[in-house]
């Protein structure tokens, strides 16, 4: 009896866990395609926001883009290098190149750090409780910083 | 000529690998003098604490630590420690320096077994380990040890948490980078159990494991659990050749 109980609590908790597989904000994770090494569509159709994006990355709560790379984010002191400079690279790509590097740099680079702030949240080895079905940023959050990176010209 | 590039660039990268760096070298001076001053170094804290429990002799128990290691541990092998984690068969494989020592709790001293990661035991490493300060590290690498060390240097190369980075990324990649404002070591193990600045308390090596697990966002391996002792080992092997430095102290 009570090893039915306990199996069925189990069953229950996964079709519990199954709804919150979504990303942050409770939105459902949206699915994305890769073509020539870009993601042409903006996830979920949103809209980015620069300014939202400026903030997201030196956020070390958020994106936290300036643990890996220096920005034009003068105000804050302490910027990584363990990435390129971001200087500029609104010029080098397109938006839907910018958006594939921060949705899932492991599709260009096999061996990189970068996290992937957009992968399917199922792929992920040993993810901690509290992440467990999230990805890293939500579809809006990775607009904004595509809106932002790709107007650093 | 692209093909000759990466070759250098390989075989230069392998030769920052092969050359084994202490922590101590990417630390800034004030933290190496509050290191090298046995006054000023919080870790001796640790020490003490260590060497009373070490001393300890309880009502109506036959032993403390210091029957039969000398009252300072003099008669404690400080080459010996410097060879941890070792291979002893009848232990059923790999001992860690703490499982050591909570094995001599439990087992001569007939105690109650500490848990692994509790501030005695770590206390009583730290006073152990401290023995051996300036001994070089030398674990084995052969014989029983080679199928754990592939085992523990997998782990070391696999990829876990929402962030799914492996060790290997930020302490063999990006050795020497800037992580915001933290510059990437090696993550060597030559410092522990270390004193931590930014913590204010001492941490031993698996402490320091969970630690970094928790910042790519993954599940920690307990303390004494079989991957955390493999990754122990694997990372101990690694600085083969390093002076033992407990206690460390690291922001
Ligand atoms: C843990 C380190 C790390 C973090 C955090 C990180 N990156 Fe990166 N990033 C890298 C590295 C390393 C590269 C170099 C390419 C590679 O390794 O594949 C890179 C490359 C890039 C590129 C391509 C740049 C070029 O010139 O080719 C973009 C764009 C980028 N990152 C954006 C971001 C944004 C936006 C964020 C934050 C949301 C971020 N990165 C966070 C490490 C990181
Ligand atoms: C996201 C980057 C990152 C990853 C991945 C990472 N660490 Fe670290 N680790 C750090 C930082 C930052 C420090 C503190 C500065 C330093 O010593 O490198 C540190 C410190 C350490 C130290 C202390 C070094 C000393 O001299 O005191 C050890 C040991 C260590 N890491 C081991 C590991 C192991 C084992 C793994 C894999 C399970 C790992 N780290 C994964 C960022 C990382």
């Amino acid at each position: 009896m009570r090893r039915c109980t306990s199996r069925l609590l189990f069953c229950l908790g996964l079709s519990l866990a199954g709804q919150t597989l979504a990303a942050d904000g409770g939105q459902a994770y949206c699915a994305w395609e890769m073509q020539n090494l870009a993601i042409e569509g903006a996830l979920c159709g949103l809209v980015g926001d620069a300014e939202r994006g400026r903030k997201l990355a030196a956020d070390s709560h958020g994106g936290n883009c300036l643990a890996c790379h220096q920005m034009p984010i003068d105000e804050e002191p302490f910027h990584g290098t363990v990435g390129p400079p971001l200087h500029g690279v609104g010029a080098r790509y397109s938006a839907a190149q910018i958006r594939l590097r921060i949705v899932d740099e492991q599709q260009i680079n096999p061996m990189t750090i970068m996290p992937g702030f957009y992968r399917d949240p199922r792929n992920t080895n040993r993810i901690a409780g509290e992440f467990w079905g999230k990805t890293f940023l939500s579809a809006q959050q990775v607009e904004d910083l595509v809106a932002y990176l790709e107007s650093l010209k | 000529m692209r093909l000759l590039a990466v070759v250098v660039l390989l075989a230069s990268a392998l030769a920052v690998c092969a050359e084994p760096m202490s922590g101590y070298a990417f630390l800034d001076a004030s933290t190496r003098a509050m290191q090298d001053d046995e006054f000023e170094n919080p870790g001796m804290v640790a020490v003490d604490r260590g060497a009373a429990l070490f001393h300890e002799h309880r009502e109506a128990e036959e032993y403390s630590c210091s029957s039969c290691h000398g009252q300072d541990g003099e008669g404690l092998d400080t080459a010996e420690i410097a060879r941890y984690p070792v291979y002893d068969a009848n232990l059923g494989g790999l001992v860690t320096l703490q499982r050591r020592v909570n094995y001599c709790w439990e087992i001569h001293m007939d105690r109650f077994p500490l848990t692994p990661g509790s501030s005695e035991l770590i206390a009583l490493e730290t006073f152990v380990r401290n023995r051996a300060h300036g001994e070089q590290v030398n674990v084995q690498t052969d014989g029983d040890m080679a199928a754990l060390l592939a085992r523990g240097e997998t782990l070391y190369n696999t990829r876990f948490g929402q962030l799914d980075i492996a060790c290997q990324h930020c302490h063999v990649q990006h050795q020497g980078q800037m992580l915001r404002g933290q510059k990437l070591s090696q993550g060597q193990s030559n410092g522990f159990p270390e004193y931590r600045l930014g913590r204010g308390r001492i941490t031993s090596f698996q402490q320091r494991l969970a630690e970094c697990f928790v910042s790519f966002r993954a599940e920690p391996f307990e303390a004494g659990s079989e991957e955390a002792d493999l990754l122990e080992l694997f990372v101990s092997s690694r600085g083969n050749g390093l002076p033992i430095e407990t206690p460390a102290v690291r922001f």
